[in-house]
């Protein structure tokens, strides 16, 4: 498998005249004109509004609600509480398969978070049913709240992220340290953020008999149908979810959330169809948040500036009854050589909604720590922060000492570093100032995130007609799906991509598996090559074994597809249309399946990483404190690029969501009760328009014959790692303050003049 | 949300009338009413819509020199008023400094003087706060509070006022026009915020019914025309509430300072204004020793309400500088950017 490449297998052979073109987003003029129908756009005959009711306490039992008062607001039609309410088939606290998280459907009167659903008011308005929602008035029996990074006895977990191992090692870190010339200690902190998607979460739910008919943002349409019907007891095939579009997901839309089953518990309840749209700060606790973290590095070099040791431990959280473990030490693993490395993750338990994957989980909150501690060791040598990076380069994955599949770091290095003009920096901080006098910082980052797959399916169709049809339940959650996968398709079909028909984002097509880990395009996008594969040889066959044919006797190793045509591989003045084969051999279509999925081997055999290098500027007031970032460039290498237009935007969003850790994000948590104070788009701040500077994308030429017969490695959460580091460096630079509690915040920048 | 009646009164009487009513409250633009009725925070049993009421979204140059901004006119419109920003450029900065474009296209002046507090326990209705409800305590005071007050203060309250357009106002000696149940009456808008003391739950002078129908400007006001800046820091460079701001307005004669206005935004209760710094300024060079004992001064009082001393330092700073741009000269042209650290006067106007 290994040594797949795509011109090895004739069937394959294409001209790529799809992949890689920069083309617009197909689905942009729906979405500008407003046609673009999102899941709370439904609107189902008879439909009711449900609201939810949330706890404001984060511990202890819910011991009343005023239903009446509740009930007798105009309007309301039911209430639903844990006494009052469809039974599931299985508890919800029963975990049947790793990606399953506990959650809250008023299985009982505990409170375990703040926001956490207690009630369910439904109503013929949206407005009665949220007034229904107050008029609830809760009175509970609360318990402390456990808030913070030391709210209790630390424990290690027995795996981080998933299924990551809590420890790992590779030679004698201790060692390696007492064997330094030169040695730090840093300790850094990141807050917890929350994924504030534009789109909340949201579920229009209709049931029919014992059918059920749901509209809702996934990332995981399977997962989502296969966990309804578990929680349901029906048969996955009577779910039918139609995701076409999602506002945004990061993570947060990955997995069946207990507010959406709430919604399918409430439509049961009434028997019609029900609307939940969750408000902004009930996002805020039911539906995962990057959990903080605390991470304390220890890194020793030898007189040359070589890495002896690094140690990498990161302290975080988890809910009191679910475990999700930020794997953030995990991203010392792959990106400088060290003889020496350990990683180690502890946790304490809060009183806190279950952390989740939040965009890049792990290597964000991993990369701004590492980054900064490269950066500070640099300092500690005088050594320019690249010159360093280069001297420590990975050509090996450290710590596994496994291959890489491909690592074209160094040109990013390189191409970064040359648009942006690194040369000219100064070593030492404080140095530059511009015209206003606002001082000047230049940073930077290594940006790194595996390349992964997971599994997946597709249906692909020829059609009588000359035009083919490829069909997978894929998401498109803003990133560019329907156009990335339909480039494939098209190429997979040998056609133009205007003769495909793409369908994707409902559960009744072929599983696409799951939008994360950047590994969408890679494994959707492989499943879909194969199909295109397989119902290529099936009408190579058709043509080659019918003596009326041209191509009689080629032998479906002997052609090729192209524009749709089959051609003689010898002589490309020989073929016959896909239209002509069908149409004599009496076939209205031919269909095949392919599928996608990780190659074991391989995976054994190499490190699959895409890597990049930020470098970012910031200006920051030398009086008052306050920091923008004037400019980035960024330079990543993440092996076949789809489409160059998407691409870059992806990398774009990365990138700001990486200036927006190092400087903007954090849900305040009131240290007492455990509620988040700044539950809301205007004061938990991300970066506004005036806040992004102009961004340079370079995406370096990689080949990487191993990751995936596509070579993909996909683009969605590198653009995090590295950036962050890269501003908040650069926020040193300007300053000569380094500041290691994230976000970077004006007063500790009031310290110097 | 809690059913409420609607009344759109003809008149200021009729307004003025409904509005005195137990429950009532008046909506202009409701970007701020309608979110606290949103989140529960208000729940007023009648909205008395004042947006239609004639003669009050006018800017008018009067007699004696002053300038009428009615109560309605909208922030975006007063701030790109030619006339209006040439004679009163820190005004017309702070607007522009503030919230978002499609905001400042809502928001009235009226309203903008009436906003409330952005305390993250005033809006969470689970938290205790003596000013969305009297006597029930302050969760501020020891909780997340880097943002609160460090003038002004009292342990039942710690609150700031959020407006950026009341603080050079305040700084201008503007005065608010009140048409109440016993007809019209003037106060000077220094008057019309209430510090907390005992009772944060009365925030301003109004009585019930008061509405404000306009806001004026003296004549002397145009005298600080030519070294007049906001300036605002905050958390990103724009949509963000200050975390400190002044508003500085000098007139200077043959090398002294004649005339010294100043004020703090985000410090306190109320805009705060600062005439003992003024007082210093008054006769001497406008030079770095003079700002800087203006600074001291302006924050002589100044303590911490919580994790919030860095305000006062920060609050220092901001004075001197917004005293050095007034010095430099009003700019010809409105900043990009206005009212920021980053203001640029050169390229692209963006707001």
């Amino acid at each position: 498998m290994s040594e797949l490449s795509l011109t090895s297998a004739p069937a394959h052979l294409r001209h790529g005249s799809n992949i890689g073109q920069p083309l617009t987003r197909r689905d942009g003029i729906l979405k500008v004109r407003g046609q673009a129908t999102y899941a709370a756009d439904n609107h189902p005959p008879g439909m009711l509004f449900a609201v939810m009711a949330v706890s404001s306490i984060a511990r202890g039992r819910v011991t009343s609600l005023d239903v009446a008062a509740a009930k007798r607001h105009p309007g309301v039609v039911e209430i639903m509480t844990s006494s009052h309410k469809p039974q599931l088939a299985i508890d919800p606290e029963i975990k049947t398969n790793p990606f399953v998280f506990r959650m809250e459907v008023l299985q009982s009167d505990e409170v375990r978070y703040p926001n956490q659903p207690i009630a369910v008011v439904i109503a013929e308005t949206l407005e009665a049913a949220t007034e229904g929602a107050a008029l609830l008035a809760p009175r509970y029996e609360t318990l402390p709240a456990r808030v913070g990074l030391d709210a209790g006895e630390s424990f290690v977990p027995p795996v981080v992220g998933v299924g990551n191992p809590t420890e790992n090692r590779r030679g004698d870190v201790e060692a390696g340290l007492v064997a330094a010339d030169k040695r730090i200690e840093v300790t850094y902190e990141t807050p917890p953020q929350y994924h504030n998607a534009m789109e909340p979460h949201a579920i229009v739910a209709a049931w029919d008999g014992d059918n059920l008919s749901i509209d809702m943002p996934t990332q995981g349409l399977f997962l989502s149908r296969a966990r309804v019907a578990e929680l349901f007891g029906m048969a996955p095939e009577k779910i039918h979810i139609r995701s076409p579009f999602l506002g945004g997901g990061f993570g947060s839309k990955g997995l069946m959330a207990g507010p959406q089953v709430l919604g399918i518990m409430a439509a049961k309840l009434v028997a019609k169809p029900v609307k939940l749209v969750l408000r902004r700060e009930q996002m805020y606790g039911p539906v995962g948040h990057r959990a903080p973290t605390r991470q304390r590095l220890r890194v020793g070099t030898d007189g040359e500036g070589r890495l002896t040791a690094l140690d990498h431990h990161a302290r975080t959280v988890s809910s009191t009854f679910d475990d999700f473990y930020e794997p953030a030490a995990d991203a010392s693993h792959t990106l400088y050589a060290s003889p020496a490395i350990r990683t180690s993750h502890d946790a304490v338990r809060v009183d806190t909604g279950t952390p989740l994957f939040m965009r890049a989980p792990g290597e964000a909150t991993g990369s701004i720590a590492l980054e900064s501690a490269i950066d500070e060791m640099a300092w500690a040598w005088g050594i320019d922060p690249l010159a360093f990076r280069l001297r420590n380069y990975a050509e090996v994955e450290p710590i596994t000492g496994r291959p890489f599949s491909s690592k074209a770091l160094r040109a990013c290095y390189e191409q970064g570093a040359a648009r942006f003009g690194w040369a000219k920096r100064s070593l030492q901080p404080r140095q530059m100032r511009d015209d206003a006098g606002l001082l000047v910082g230049w940073g930077m980052g290594t940006a790194t995130f595996p390349a992964l797959m997971f599994q997946a399916e597709a249906r692909a169709a020829i059609r009588r007609d000359g035009t083919g049809a490829m069909e997978i339940g894929a998401h498109d959650m803003g990133q560019g799906a329907w156009t990335a996968l339909a480039q494939i398709a098209a190429d997979g079909l040998g056609l133009d991509v205007d003769r495909v028909a793409f369908k994707a984002g409902t559960s009744d097509l072929p599983d696409a598996g799951i939008a994360g880990g950047s590994a969408h395009t890679a494994t959707a996008g492989a499943a879909i090559h194969n199909a295109g594969a397989a119902v290529i040889a099936k009408l190579a066959d058709l043509a080659t074994g019918d003596e009326r044919s041209p191509l009689f006797g080629a032998g479906n190793a002997g052609v090729i597809a192209r524009d749709g045509k089959l051609l003689r591989r010898d002589d490309e003045s020989r073929g016959e249309s896909y239209a002509d084969i069908l149409a004599r051999a009496g076939l209205g279509e031919v269909e095949a399946r392919g599928t996608g999925a990780p190659n074991p081997a391989a995976m054994e055999e190499y490190a699959m990483h895409a890597h990049g290098a930020v470098f970012a500027e910031v200006k920051v007031d030398p009086d008052l404190g306050q920091i923008r970032v004037s400019r980035m460039v960024g330079a990543f290498a993440a092996g076949r690029i789809v489409n160059p237009h998407l691409v870059k935007s992806q990398l774009f969003g990365g990138m700001i969501w990486g200036m927006s850790f190092a400087l903007h994000e954090e849900a305040i948590t009131d240290r007492r009760s455990g509620r988040i104070m700044n539950a809301n788009l205007g004061e938990y701040h991300i970066p506004v328009n005036a806040d992004v500077p102009p961004l340079d994308v370079i995406t370096v030429e990689e080949h990487d014959p191993h990751v995936n017969a596509l070579g993909i490695k996909g683009v969605g959460e590198i653009g995090i790692t590295g950036s962050a580091g890269a501003v908040a460096n650069a926020v040193w630079h300007a300053t000569g303050v380094r500041v290691r509690r994230f976000p970077i915040k004006i007063e500790e920048l009031l310290t110097q003049r | 949300m809690k059913p409420f009646d609607y009344v759109r009164p003809a008149t200021v009487a009729e307004a003025v009338a409904a509005g005195a009513q137990p429950g009532a409250a008046y909506l202009a633009a409701g970007t701020n009413l309608l979110d606290l009725m949103k989140g529960g925070v208000s729940r007023p049993d009648r909205l008395v819509d004042v947006t239609r009421l004639e003669g009050l979204d006018r800017i008018e140059c009067l007699a004696d020199g002053s300038v009428r901004i009615g109560a309605l006119v909208r922030n975006a419109d007063l701030a790109h008023d030619a006339e209006f920003a040439k004679s009163y450029p820190a005004v017309a900065e702070a607007l522009l400094s503030g919230a978002s474009a499609q905001l400042r296209n809502a928001a009235t002046v009226g309203g903008n003087l009436l906003q409330r507090t952005r305390c993250a326990y005033f809006y969470d209705t689970a938290s205790r706060c003596n000013k969305r409800e009297a006597g029930s305590g302050c969760d501020a005071r020891a909780g997340e509070n880097r943002t609160h007050a460090v003038l002004g203060w009292s342990e039942s309250c710690i609150a700031t006022h959020p407006s950026d357009f009341c603080v050079p106002l305040v700084a201008l000696d503007a005065i608010v026009e009140i048409e109440g149940r016993n007809g019209r009456r003037e106060i000077a808008l220094d008057e019309l915020h209430r510090l907390p003391g005992d009772t944060p739950e009365r925030e301003s002078a109004l009585e019930p019914g008061d509405l404000i129908v306009a806001v004026r400007l003296p004549a002397a006001a145009r005298g600080f025309a030519t070294h007049a800046r906001y300036l605002k820091v905050r958390e990103r460079t724009s949509y963000a509430f200050a975390v400190v701001s002044a508003a500085a307005a000098l007139q200077v004669k043959n090398g002294k300072v004649t005339e010294a206005r100043l004020a703090l935004g985000g410090v306190a209760a109320k805009p705060w204004r600062a005439r003992a710094a003024e007082d210093v300024l008054k006769g001497v060079a406008p030079d770095a020793a003079a700002f800087q004992e203006a600074a001291r001064r302006a924050l002589a009082d100044a303590k911490p309400s919580g994790d919030n001393a860095f305000k006062i330092e920060l609050g220092r700073r901001i004075v001197v500088r917004a005293l050095t741009l007034a010095a430099a000269g009003t700019p010809a042209r409105m900043p990009a950017l206005p009212a920021s650290p980053f203001a640029s006067i050169s390229g692209a106007i963006h707001v």
